[in-house]
């Protein structure tokens, strides 16, 4: 052990000397966390949310339109992921529309109210800027859920007081309707922390490259057989390495995790839950690492296919994307990397959740880190030959 | 005086060792022993097999049959306490060049089993040896060839080893750092420490080595001493006569002393072959001169154990 210590320590030196090793573990990921939280800020989709900017106008005035307000608008504008910009007349909401101050204006007409209470169709207008198409699509799915479901709104009852029809009718339905349905969002990671966690775990498996397949480049220069020849058993030499690994992994997923969080403001969520999730990562980033060595032949080799299997790992297990949101073979494969595992246990513990909804995610990361370690392991003679 | 090698005690002992790559025999059947103080020298052309034989002995390769015993233990890729008796210094470079000559040093000392104490203590007498004392703080990268070869030298010394084994240590070594690298080992076989020394530069053996063993494809073709070598090839000096007076009756007179073999005038020279011709020299200028023949210079041509390697093996040793 004390001689596994010696190489871990003496590797961690020379990584921490190698600046190109800090760029891989912290500078690149914490970079490109910050370049996509930027070009995605206003990017709603699946698990990553946004502020969208839109208008309101209200030509009604009635109870069922501030029903709409503060049932439908307040509720989005309260977890900051909708800003309302209140206008007063539909010439007004057109032009901030128009000059893109705004990317989607509700429009609620005059008779709003007196057609909800009618039981005759309401219509909600929005008006669209093309220049914002994914603003326009929250709003256009804020205005169909508003409408579909404008007969049965139970909280729009205190607001037109309890002897109103439409609280009568309200009243009567058997699953009452809360907003806080289509916000579920907030369980899900902001811009800035899925690109923090996503890029974290990405680089991690390059990370760790730097641990176990420095054993190749010190076959190659000789210091391996040096080490080989002095009175040590060779399983130190692969426990050196992989301590190596393991600390680089742990080290930089902790030094990214505060570093977004200070700098980009990401909610990584429970420490422990995160802990566990990390360590396990980890582990299984140097088993898959670890077996890419035993099977490389030469340092380049091993630098190649380390580098394609953590590319391929990394964007099918939804580090760039949310690849569960494609559905279907794609997102069922993504299963198989730990990187989408990963990414599900801090999706979980976003919503301030305790670090027992990690356990699913960790298991299924240490079942992958099991098979692929034992495999490494099987060939880990040939690893340590001279 | 030492005692012969035979007489001390053996640090390393080679058993018929023998391994194979694929269709490639590299090593067939060698066996040798150095024994305390003594350097013996691995003497053969590249390809030889010596560094593969340096390897097994080493513990870096499994012989496929055959053994080596290291300072009465046996050795094997396995064996911890054995490769502790062993300082060994690879043929490539294998320092870290990222890291100082100290870091180095230190790195493999504590590897060695040294204490931290003990091995800043010897870190600092390693350094003092290979001079380099002063360069100590800086990284590796920045030496030149010769400190980075004097250093990786240095390394195989950390745990004063009772058998260091060095494998064409100075090759790519310019000549001031070759001779400071074979007056250490020298000074470090004085000192009472077994080498096994390989080498293609006749030159080396023929300096460093108490005994030596030609290899060559994978066989140890004959060892010995270098009289021992050279009186098995038995060839005689080729000693150069060139001087003023009648050289025919020099010639004449020099075949009357026993050790000339034969003696002849080849342009303006007398040209002689003779045993021992060091030995005899002063008795055949006395001879030579008495026949009426100023002597104005004297070249002697021993056989050596280029001659002996061609004799033994049909071709020249850098071939």
């Amino acid at each position: 052990m004390q001689a596994a210590l010696l190489i871990a320590a003496k590797d961690l030196r020379q990584r921490l000397r190698d600046r190109s090793a800090i760029g891989i573990a912290v500078v690149v990921p914490l970079a490109l966390a910050a370049i996509f939280g930027l070009i995605f800020h206003n990017v709603t989709s699946g698990g990553v949310s946004c502020t969208c900017k839109l208008g309101l106008v209200d030509e009604d005035h009635g109870a069922a339109a501030r029903a709409f307000e503060t049932q439908a608008i307040r509720p989005l504008e309260r977890e900051g992921l909708i800003s309302v910009r209140r206008e007063p007349t539909l010439a007004a909401g057109r032009m901030a529309t128009d000059s893109g101050t705004v990317g989607a204006t509700f429009v609620l007409g005059r008779g709003f109210t007196r057609a909800i209470d009618g039981g005759r169709p309401a219509k909600v207008l929005v008006l669209a800027d093309v220049g914002s198409p994914i603003t326009v699509q929250v709003a256009a799915s804020i205005a169909r859920f508003y409408a579909s479901r404008s007969d049965t709104i139970r909280l729009a009852g205190t607001v037109l007081g309890p002897n109103s029809a439409t609280a009568l009718r309200a009243a009567a339905t058997a699953q009452p309707i809360s907003l806080l349905d289509i916000s579920t969002t907030s369980k899900q990671l902001s811009t800035g922390t899925f690109y923090a966690a996503g890029m974290a775990v990405f680089f991690l498996f390059f990370t760790v490259q730097f641990g176990i397949l420095s054993v190749i480049d010190e076959r190659r220069d000789g210091t391996l057989a040096r080490m080989l020849a002095a009175p040590i058993r060779r399983s130190s030499v692969l426990g050196g390495k992989l301590l190596t690994s393991l600390a680089l992994g742990v080290l930089s997923m902790t030094v990214l995790a505060v570093a977004t969080h200070l700098l980009l403001g990401a909610q990584w969520g429970n420490l422990l839950g995160v802990a566990i999730l990390v360590v396990s990562g980890v582990l299984a980033a140097t088993a898959v690492m670890a077996l890419v060595a035993t099977v490389a032949h030469t340092s380049d080799q091993a630098q190649a296919w380390g580098s394609m299997v953590a590319l391929v790992l990394g964007m099918l297990g939804g580090t760039f994307f949310p690849v569960s949101h494609a559905g279907g073979a794609l997102a069922l494969l993504s299963l198989a990397t730990p990187q989408a595992w990963f990414m599900r246990g801090i999706q979980d513990l976003a919503g301030g959740a305790s670090a027992r909804v990690v356990l699913g995610p960790t298991l299924a990361i240490l079942v992958f880190a099991v098979i692929t370690g034992s495999l490494a392991f099987a060939r880990s003679k040939r690893l340590v030959a001279s | 005086m030492l005692a012969s090698s035979s007489d001390r005690p053996a640090v390393l002992e080679v058993l018929e060792l023998r391994k194979r790559f694929g269709e490639l025999e590299a090593v067939r059947g060698v066996s040798f022993r150095v024994a305390e103080g003594e350097t013996y020298g691995l003497l053969g052309p590249n390809g030889a097999g010596k560094t593969t034989t340096i390897s097994m002995i080493c513990g870096l390769l499994e012989p496929d049959a055959g053994g080596v015993v290291v300072a009465g233990r046996p050795l094997t890729t396995r064996s911890v306490q054995a490769k502790a008796a062993i300082g060994y210094v690879p043929q490539e470079l294998a320092i870290y060049p990222d890291l100082s000559a100290r870091e180095n040093l230190r790195f493999f000392a504590r590897l060695y089993g040294l204490s931290r104490r003990e091995a800043e203590r010897r870190v600092e007498e390693v350094l003092g040896v290979i001079g380099l004392t002063d360069r100590a703080r800086e990284q590796t990268k920045r030496f030149s060839g010769g400190m980075q070869r004097r250093l990786n030298i240095g390394m195989g010394l950390l745990q004063k080893p009772r058998l260091l084994v060095l494998d064409e240590p100075t090759v790519g070594v310019d000549p001031q750092s070759r001779n400071a690298i074979l007056e250490s080992i020298e000074q470090l076989s004085a000192e009472g420490m077994g080498v096994l020394y390989t080498t293609h530069y006749m030159e080396e053996a023929e300096r460093l080595c108490d005994r030596i063993g030609i290899v060559d494809l994978g066989e140890l073709k004959a060892e010995g001493t270098r009289a021992e070598l050279v009186s098995l090839v038995g060839e005689k000096d080729r000693v150069q006569l060139e001087g003023a007076g009648d050289l025919e009756a020099g010639a004449a007179a020099s075949m009357q002393l026993g050790a000339v073999a034969a003696a002849s005038v080849q342009n303006g020279k007398i040209q002689l072959l003779v045993e021992g011709a060091r030995n005899l020299l002063p008795e055949l200028l006395l001879t030579v001169a008495a026949s009426g023949v100023r002597v104005g210079a004297v070249e002697v041509d021993e056989p050596n154990l280029e001659a002996v390697f061609l004799h033994l093996t049909g071709k020249a040793l850098r071939d």
